[in-house]
């Protein structure tokens, strides 16, 4: 063999070893137990913080509102639909207030006519006509809708 | 060399050759095509297989699921980041499609055309597919983007080298570079919750039940008797991603 | 307002039709432009020097060593715009620990280090092993010892030792073209096998890429050759001008011709995506794709060429217009690379609309980002110059 090919060979054993155990060494401890990922990659996305916490955990202390909204057509919709996700208020209400949405177009989010909206679907009113000078909720009770504030 | 001693090392050298001599191709080709059902095409295992379902008839356009989707799962709330969002079509008499989704919604729609104008509209709302052949997983060179045991296509943000390869190659538009994380992000089907038993955050917040997550594997479940009830599509087909997202009325002018 | 999102409230402003929300942003910068720029360079200069070796062409002789160069020059730098446009640039290690077999860039990483490591460096190894040798006797101090080490303890000198370093040389060139074409077909594939994206989706993609890559390889050579001879105050060998002109015209033919055809093809399949194709490149791309892509990048060095091939007029006449050429074609091909990355975000996958491109000035992904890592190259040629001269190697 040409003492070239000699010196090559050694050189390369060398970058090759070092490649190795360089791989070795970072290689994730958890990665190629399920497929080509790290493992752990799936218990850190299990632990985030689930932020809407849910109806029922409304009705722990609400519960008035929430059976006086099952009686109109609000009945299926979830309090954090307008009142923002719950998690930090259910572990300090004092300090963690919601939102409690007033403006008209809060409203018309859901209730803007719309072509696009299925009349079967939805109830919808022309924001731009009906009503223009005041609140939705300074009529409608925002729970119960179709009953009015006198 | 040190082949013996990692084997793993030799497998992926041998992959490697495969892949150049275009094994790849190959393999990909020999899968059955089923475009229209890929709920009935799927590997075998009891765990649940996630697939979704989206009932367009139902959507009033609220996108208070990609409100909630935002808060869920700390999205940037800029109008350039999202992992859901929905979309307004407007077909017009002439024949023009108009799409819109000026901050993907969450501010509320409006309707630019006039009622007289318009042949027909609706909404389409948007999230990741989960494809059961996903691209995105394909292509990511680190193996950053994976698809769980139950068929949901993760991100692992901690080892995400953020190199954007995943963005171009998801035909859906469904990802993103996180802007602070500085990785990928996308749709995680809510994994935190739907791990834990509760329904993924858009699909709980839905005010008119537009939105169902379930089991494919189960014939008895919520998503497999909505796909057995309703003409269902995924979008762009043509793809072959095997999307598992099932939208009911959808219309072929969506992309 | 958040500075960082200035400038994509301001492209949110000039969208036209529809886009995916997340597709405003776009997500692969001038970065990823250069880095198929910057390969393609090595593979093109390395052809380049193939061709040489294998072909023995006489008047190319004296650019075949400063191809070599240069090729490595370029190399050591080209995956570093990819690296540093990465989100998490500190992670790319990742992409040599875990590659996924699955993935178009994490085999790039080991053409890259098959090319540059088997190829490149022990091609220029066996060039100069001898040079070393004779260098580290003649050199005093520390030069001595930097030689003594690059001969990695190889010191043979006799006839047979060098018969060897040829024999093994220009077995490694033979082994080289296919990797230099692997190398640079492979960048290609990245692009080309992006099937979410019409503009990019074609197996034409890798040729393409290889040809554009050889013609912009050796208009570097040419302005590489021709920057050397000034600044060394030597005069300009005409016949190696001459003669690289000629293969740059030649394979700017197959280049053109294969670009038009993918285009042609496009046309007349006409499908789903065509339309918004069409606008695209009589809109956005009229400037990068017609104008410096084609017309300076192509058509105006083919006509200057072309007319080379039957008329000579005056030395002086073609050594300017070989040096112009050499940049024009540089810039053609730059702007090719353009297209293909910048143009292929500007429009939706929705197929319903157009997003536009900031170029910023500065920042992680700006201009002078960019034009550091071109930059970077020339000054590290200059140091493989003042290292390997191959001006002082021996004849042999
Ligand atoms: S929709 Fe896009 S992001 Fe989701 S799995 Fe499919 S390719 Fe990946
Ligand atoms: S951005 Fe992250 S997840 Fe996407 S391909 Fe790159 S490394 Fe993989
Ligand atoms: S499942 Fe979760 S992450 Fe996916 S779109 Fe819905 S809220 Fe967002």
């Amino acid at each position: 063999m040409p003492q070239q090919i000699k010196k090559l060979l050694i050189v390369f054993t060398i970058i090759f070893g070092i490649f190795f155990i360089i791989k070795y060494a970072l290689k994730p401890k958890s990665f190629g137990e399920f497929g080509h990922y790290r493992g752990l990659a799936i218990i850190e996305n299990e632990n985030k913080q689930v932020k809407y916490v849910g109806t029922e955990a409304c009705n722990d202390c609400h519960d008035d509102i929430v059976s006086y909204k099952k009686e109109g057509p609000h009945v299926n919709l979830q309090c954090e639909v307008c009142h923002g996700p719950g998690y930090l208020h259910i572990q300090d209400p004092e300090t963690n207030k919601l939102i409690i949405p007033s403006k008209r177009e809060k409203c018309g989010i859901c209730h803007q006519k719309n072509a696009a909206r299925s009349e079967n679907n939805i109830t919808q009113v022309n924001l731009k006509e009906h009503n223009v000078e005041n609140k939705c909720i300074d009529c409608h009770k925002a729970h119960n809708p179709y009953e009015f504030k006198d | 060399m040190n082949l013996k001693t990692e084997k793993s090392s030799r497998r992926q050298f041998l992959n490697t050759v495969a892949l150049l001599t275009g094994g790849l191709l190959v393999s990909s080709v020999t899968k059955p095509f089923n475009g229209l059902l890929a709920a009935s095409n799927k590997p075998e295992g009891n765990e649940p297989w996630y697939g979704i379902g989206i009932d367009i008839e139902k959507c009033i356009g609220c996108a208070r699921c990609a409100n909630a989707c935002k808060e869920e799962n700390d999205v940037p709330r800029e109008p350039f980041y999202f992992r859901s969002w929905v979309e307004q079509y407007t077909i017009k008499n002439n024949g023009e499609i108009i799409v819109e989704s000026p901050n993907g919604g969450i501010d509320g729609f409006s309707q630019s055309v006039p009622d007289e104008d318009i042949f027909k509209s609706f909404f389409v709302p948007k999230m990741c597919n989960h494809c059961s052949k996903s691209p995105c997983v394909q292509v990511c060179p680190v193996g950053a983007t994976f698809e769980s045991k139950e068929g949901v296509v993760l991100v692992d943000s901690n080892y995400c080298i953020g190199c954007g390869y995943c963005v171009q190659a998801c035909p859906y538009g469904c990802r993103y570079i996180h802007p602070e994380k500085k990785t990928a992000d996308k749709c995680s089907l809510c994994y935190h919750r739907i791990s834990k038993g509760i329904a993924p955050a858009c699909m709980e917040i839905c005010p008119n039940d537009a939105r169902i997550f379930g089991n494919l594997r189960d014939k008895e479940g919520e998503l497999v008797k909505f796909l057995k009830e309703h003409t269902c599509h995924v979008l762009k087909p043509e793809m072959n991603t095997g999307s598992k997202l099932f939208y009911n009325a959808l219309n072929q002018e969506v992309k | 307002m958040d500075p960082r999102y200035e400038s994509l409230y301001e492209a949110l402003k000039n969208v036209h039709g529809y886009i995916y929300p997340n597709e405003i942003s776009l997500t692969w910068s001038i970065l990823i432009v250069e880095y198929p720029y910057i390969t393609g360079l090595v593979a093109g200069a390395f052809i380049l020097a193939s061709l040489n070796r294998v072909f023995k062409i006489k008047a190319l002789e004296p650019t075949y060593i400063i191809s070599l160069l240069t090729a490595f020059a370029f190399l050591l730098v080209a995956t570093m715009p990819l690296i540093s446009h990465l989100g998490k640039p500190l992670r790319f290690w990742e992409i040599m620990i875990t590659p996924h077999s699955t993935s178009a860039m994490a085999i790039f990483g080991f053409v890259y280090l098959w090319y540059l490591m088997i190829v490149l460096l022990l091609e220029i190894w066996f060039d100069y092993r001898y040079d070393f040798v004779i260098w580290s006797r003649e050199k005093k101090g520390v030069m001595k010892y930097v030689y003594k080490i690059l001969t990695l303890g190889a010191m043979g000198t006799s006839e047979k030792d060098l018969k060897w370093d040829k024999k093994i040389g220009y077995f490694i060139t033979v082994v080289g073209i296919p990797s230099a074409f692997l190398l640079h077909g492979y960048v290609g594939f990245i692009f080309g096998s992006v099937k979410a994206n019409p503009w990019w989706s074609s197996v034409m993609m890798p040729v393409i890429f290889l040809f554009s890559a050889m013609v912009s390889g050796i208009a570097l050579v040419l302005f590489v050759y021709m920057g050397i001879n000034f600044i060394r105050k030597k005069v300009q060998n005409m016949p190696t001008l001459d003669s690289i002109g000629k293969y740059l015209f030649y394979i700017l033919i197959i280049d053109f011709t294969l670009e038009s055809l993918d285009q042609i093809h496009r046309i007349y399949e006409a499908n789903e995506s065509f339309e918004i194709l069409s606008m695209l490149v009589s809109g956005k791309l009229f400037f990068t794709l017609g104008i410096m892509q084609i017309t300076v990048g192509t058509l105006i060095p083919l006509l200057i060429l072309g007319f080379f091939q039957f008329f000579k007029p005056a030395d002086k006449i073609r050594r300017i217009a070989y040096f112009l050429i050499s940049i024009f074609v540089l810039t053609g091909v730059f702007f090719m690379r353009w297209n293909v990355v910048i143009g292929g975000q500007l429009f939706s996958k929705s197929l319903h609309g157009f997003t536009t491109y900031n170029l910023g000035f500065g920042g992680q992904e700006g201009f002078l980002m960019a034009l550091f890592w071109m930059i970077i190259p020339f000054g590290i040629l200059a140091f493989l110059l003042w290292l390997l001269p191959p001006w002082k190697k021996a004849v042999h």
